[in-house]
């Protein structure tokens, strides 16, 4: 059962990834990625992470992804960048992702028996949001912190990057 | 649980289109929306160990690329609104303005 629900969303997850791909409209891409991210939040949940799993929906589908649309229709470039200029660069990306693809496969074929599987049940409450919570203000206060600047400081860079010469 | 390959194996396709939508693509906000799916796909693999050996590190790892990738989003649309003023393109191939 979590196998073919495994199967399906992977097939969706997948297909909605080529789609952002392979998309001429960059608007239908990241509807696409839309769809790709709730998907990947479905893993989250069947993998035990609801926290993360609903961060996932709030942080990349809601707040990101509404950036991006919002930018790309502030913009209206939608289609830019269409025509290649560089022309052996296509086959030599597409080559260079199947070596990669290749080599990743071969490891995580020859290492498939290496790690066994875990049967232990789960400890009680593993990865609720309290947990969660209880991690990150114990030991992991002090990167909490500088997230909290990173994002102060990305904030203050945005603005002051958009916002218009003055006259 | 499932094995951790099956979502090892995930995280690489997701991960390995995301390289080809960098290297292909030359529209600058999709090349960075491939960047997003590249980091999702780390989370992925993240989770799915995180569950794997039962500790909670891997999940507080998801949580501070989450806010990275969105600092990083918000300073990279920035930068491209203010090119787009510019030079009136984002095409990845017409900007060379850096160049010397």
């Amino acid at each position: 059962m979590q196998l073919l629900l495994f199967l399906v969303l992977a097939l969706v997850a997948i297909a909605s990834a080529l789609g952002m791909l392979i998309s001429r409209n960059a608007i239908y891409s990241a509807l696409f990625l839309v769809l790709n991210f709730a998907t990947v939040a479905v893993y989250f949940l069947l993998l035990n992470a609801p926290f993360i799993a609903v961060a996932q929906v709030s942080v990349y589908t809601g707040a990101i992804m509404v950036l991006f649309l919002f930018v790309i229709m502030l913009l209206g470039a939608e289609r830019a960048g269409s025509v290649q200029a560089i022309q052996w660069q296509r086959p030599l990306a597409i080559a260079l992702a199947v070596i990669l693809f290749l080599e990743a496969g071969y490891i995580i074929f020859t290492q498939r028996g290496v790690t066994p599987l875990v049967t232990t049940p789960l400890p009680e409450g593993f990865g609720s949001p309290s947990q969660v919570g209880t991690s990150l203000y114990t030991s992991y206060l002090l990167p909490f912190e500088i997230t909290s600047v990173l994002l102060l400081v990305a904030m203050v860079g945005a603005i002051i990057l958009t916002k218009g010469e003055k006259k | 649980m499932l094995p951790v390959h099956y979502y090892l194996g995930l995280s690489v396709i997701l991960f390995i289109i995301g390289t080809l939508g960098v290297l292909i693509r030359r529209n600058a906000i999709v090349v960075f929306m491939s960047i997003e799916l590249m980091l999702n796909a780390a989370n992925l693999a993240f989770v799915a160990y995180a569950l794997y050996w039962q500790s909670m590190n891997g999940q507080i790892f998801v949580f501070f690329i989450m806010t990275v990738a969105a600092a990083e989003v918000a300073i990279g649309l920035a930068l491209i609104v203010t090119i787009f003023r510019t030079k009136a393109s984002i095409d990845v191939d017409q900007i060379s303005t850096l160049k010397g």
